[in-house]
């Protein structure tokens, strides 16, 4: 008796269950959103906070810059500077003075006209309240004031090409007078999106942005889906819950994608030099012969055979092909090891013990084990050891310069300037090196190609470091999608131009 | 009365104690809060202005006993990274994670309780040894890798669901059931595999135990005896048991979390590990000690209720 009255539960149960299995059926095939004006990007590592005037971190900006905020300057897509919410800008021949004419009707989505005053006080802002080291960039501006409603004049302490840079990222982020008060949480901008919702731990939700001053973008949400694993980032775009995978983690999961029915593969260049850093303060690396030697025992080519499936361009420097000083330099430090063997015999460091402290990260790890077979060819003894990132890297690594070796992406655009500090962790110094950066940034904006042209070429005879590749811009798209950003140029991932194709 | 008395007495100094334990051990955890929120883009100056900002400036004592007062009361402070309040950060995860842990139980039991009578009723024949042997096949699989074997399975192959994410039950009960099956079966069929061996080594004492004798003696046939006497003898270890994976179940779904991309407390807890929000990791983790202790103190009192021979004691 009692089991008639127990075993339809378990039946009840079980049956419940397949319902939820089968009844679901339905919902494979389409894309992510089964519309023609929504997108949903899969991207890695959720920004802790909106603000990126407080909270370091690469996330941030790539979410909110040129979509939620824009700038008097913009870059395109070969890193050139153009004009943005500044319809036009003059630069005084001392190259002190700009005179930006604001772009008239450009509204905030508090409502707030965007005038002069507003980009006043962003960029006093800068200097006043952000935290972070990136806000010193601003220090050069003497003042910025109001000429009209609609002109500002921004009067630095000395000619500066680079100042004019950096106003095409994230401190150069208009503003508005009324809106500040909890950028954490809610950012206000002028941007042809804006955030509708944001979901912890998960994803942020990008509404058009109906009063948008310029040509409004096709998509009406954008929702980008965070995963903190590369696995479920890829099922997610098998399983078409995302229409773009942002940044493939690893080169050897596109064979996953090979279906060209259905993904399209987009490989452009980015900012994000990876770096085999060497402490230029420590021994052995004092001794450039060292850093010499272990820049020919490196055989670039197979490093990114090997570790990235072949995809990374090779660099040879501190420069990105979008960067107007580019050349190739990857001839200085051919594959040598004979050559690498004799130089550590000249600078008496021979077998070598060296740590490489690493990040966690797959591409550093896997960068690091190459690295370490072919320095132990040459009789270095390499030691791998991997960090959590960011955490104990920054604290180690980064904080008390405690490495002789370690590998790390470093993202920035347009990062020459971190070799001409001797604090920063590579340690480098040479004044000489400074000193071309200076007159760079000082010059006329041809002279700033051609000093950091030299400044780079310096960089790398001197050894200051080695680098391993260049990392890819490496996306996965469904493959009806048109306008998506080839080369990564700024911080912002460039939304804008995104659109279906008409089926 | 006096033994739930003693038992919530024996509550709080775990909790206390464990709330000492988990802040020492962030206390020496490596990495610092605010080098972290300035990243690449710190300066000395900042770093120690922000320590002062966030309070990792002051005494270990210090910061300890404000976070405890502060627990008392039930806030959890303020997060060093989003600014915001972390107690209803960690109420709103911590649904989720028990919703998972909930239906990964009942999947364990739908499988073990079936399979594990059987097993113990079948012992000597064929199908029997297969059931054991399945289950100790399953309790040899971690759960993150049946997560990602399921997904590839329901989710990549068959497209029937969804590979992660999570919808919430009041937004749409269809689509938060869907993103729960496949997580859940990943935790719940690998307990279910241990509860199965348990069910039946229970099933199979009491099998040999001279009341049921007596009840076959009384003319009851086999089977009714079990289910009228044994099983109910049978429940009690298998009780302990189940509080014991309840316990795991709510750590081993921090794991599954990260596969299945569902934001529960695990996914919030390794997330401000990364970022050293060292309030928030600490509120985390008591939350799930209490919780763990809260179901063993649970899983105590239900059966003193279940056994009246316990009581007597």
């Amino acid at each position: 008796m009692t089991r008639s009255k127990r075993l339809p539960v378990l039946v009840a149960g079980c049956a419940l269950l397949g319902g939820v299995l089968a009844g679901c059926g339905s919902g494979g095939g389409s894309s992510a959103s089964g519309t023609t004006d929504t997108l949903s990007v899969g991207l890695i590592a959720e920004p802790a906070s909106l603000d990126f005037t407080t909270t370091d971190g690469a996330a941030i900006p790539q979410a909110m810059l040129g979509s939620v905020y824009e700038g008097l300057v913009r870059l395109d897509q070969q890193g050139r500077i153009q004009p943005h919410l500044a319809e036009r800008y003059e630069r005084s021949d001392d190259g002190r003075t700009y005179t930006f004419h604001l772009r008239r009707g450009v509204r905030f989505t508090n409502g707030a006209d965007f005038t002069a005053d507003d980009a006043v006080f962003s960029i006093d802002r800068v200097k006043k309240d952000w935290k972070l080291k990136i806000a010193r960039q601003m220090d050069v501006v003497e003042k910025a004031e109001k000429t009209d409603d609609h002109t500002v004049k921004v009067t630095l302490s000395r000619p500066s090409n680079g100042w004019l840079f950096s106003m095409t990222e994230r401190i150069g982020a208009m503003f508005s007078r009324t809106g500040v008060a909890d950028l954490a949480n809610h950012p206000v901008g002028t941007g042809p999106f804006e955030l509708a919702e944001r979901r912890r731990g998960e994803r942020i939700v990008l509404d058009r942005n109906a009063s948008y001053w310029g040509t409004k973008p096709e998509l009406s949400k954008v929702t980008l889906k965070y995963f903190k694993d590369a696995g479920a980032m890829n099922n997610a775009m098998l399983t078409n819950s995302i229409d773009v995978l942002g940044t493939v983690q690893a080169p050897e999961s596109l064979s996953r994608f090979a279906d060209t029915n259905r993904f399209r593969t987009i490989e452009g260049t980015s900012t994000g030099e990876v770096v085999l850093s060497m402490n230029n303060a420590r021994e052995p690396f004092k001794d450039k012969r060292v850093r010499q030697a272990v820049r020919h025992a490196i055989d670039h080519k197979a490093l990114v055979d090997t570790a990235r499936s072949g995809h990374g361009k090779l660099i040879g420097t501190m420069a990105t092909p979008t960067d107007p000083w580019y050349e190739d330099l990857t001839g200085r430090y051919p594959y040598d090891p004979a050559k690498a063997k004799e130089l550590l015999k000249d600078a008496g460091a021979e077998g070598k013990s060296l740590r490489l402290r690493v990040p966690n990260m797959p591409y550093a790890v896997s960068a690091a084990q190459v690295v370490k077979s072919q320095l132990d060819q040459v009789g270095l003894k390499v030691e791998i050891e991997p960090l959590e990132f960011p955490a104990r890297w920054l604290s180690e690594v980064f904080t008390k310069g405690d490495y002789d070796m370690s590998i790390i992406d470093h993202a920035e655009p347009r990062d020459l300037w971190t070799f001409a500090d001797s604090s920063y962790y590579f340690h480098y110094d040479n004044p000489e090196y400074g000193k071309l950066l200076k007159e760079g940034d000082a010059g006329k904006p041809q002279d700033e190609t051609a000093r950091y042209r030299e400044a780079a070429r310096l960089l790398s005879d001197d050894a200051a470091a080695d680098w391993l590749y260049l990392m890819p811009n490496l996306m996965v798209a469904d493959k009806n999608l048109t306008g998506l950003p080839v080369n990564q140029v700024g911080e912002g991932f460039e939304l804008t131009g995104v659109r279906w194709a008409k089926k | 009365m006096r033994l739930l008395l003693r038992k919530l007495a024996s509550l709080l100094t775990s909790a206390v104690i464990a709330s000492f334990v988990v802040f020492a051990f962030l206390a020496v955890l490596p990495g610092d809060p605010a080098e972290v929120a300035l990243g690449t883009n710190a300066t000395p100056d900042a770093v120690a202005a922000l320590r002062h900002e966030f309070g990792t400036d002051r005494p270990l004592v210090t910061q300890y006993l404000d976070w405890a007062q502060g627990l008392l009361h039930g806030d959890f402070g303020t997060s060093y990274v989003t600014h915001d309040l972390i107690g209803p950060r960690i109420t709103d995860r911590f649904g989720v994670t028990c919703w998972l842990a909930l239906g990964g139980m009942l999947v364990a039991v739908l499988l073990a309780l079936p399979a594990g009578v059987l097993a113990a009723a079948w012992h000597r024949k064929a199908a029997g040894a297969l059931l054991s042997a399945l289950s100790q096949a399953g309790i040899a699989i971690p759960a993150f890798l049946a997560g990602i074997l399921l997904v590839y399975v329901f989710a990549v192959r068959a497209g029937a669901l969804p590979a992660g994410g999570y919808t919430p039950l009041a937004e749409d009960p269809g689509e938060w059931a869907r993103h729960l099956v496949l997580p859940c079966l990943s935790l719940g069929l690998v307990q279910g595999a241990v509860l199965t061996r348990y069910v039946r080594s229970a099933v199979l004492t009491v099998l040999h135990q001279d009341f049921l004798r007596t009840a076959r003696a009384k003319g009851r046939r086999r089977r009714a005896a079990l289910w009228r006497h044994g099983l109910p003898n049978a429940a009690v270890p298998v009780l302990t048991v189940l509080g014991l994976q309840l316990s795991t179940l709510l750590v081993g779904a921090v794991v599954v979390e990260r596969v299945f991309v569902v934001p529960g407390l695990g996914d919030l807890l390794l997330q401000g590990v990364a970022d050293r929000d060292l309030l928030l990791v600490q509120g985390v983790v008591i939350v799930l000690v209490v919780a763990v202790l809260v179901v063993n103190v649970v899983t105590d009192l239900l059966y003193h209720l279940l056994d009246p021979r316990l009581r007597s004691r």
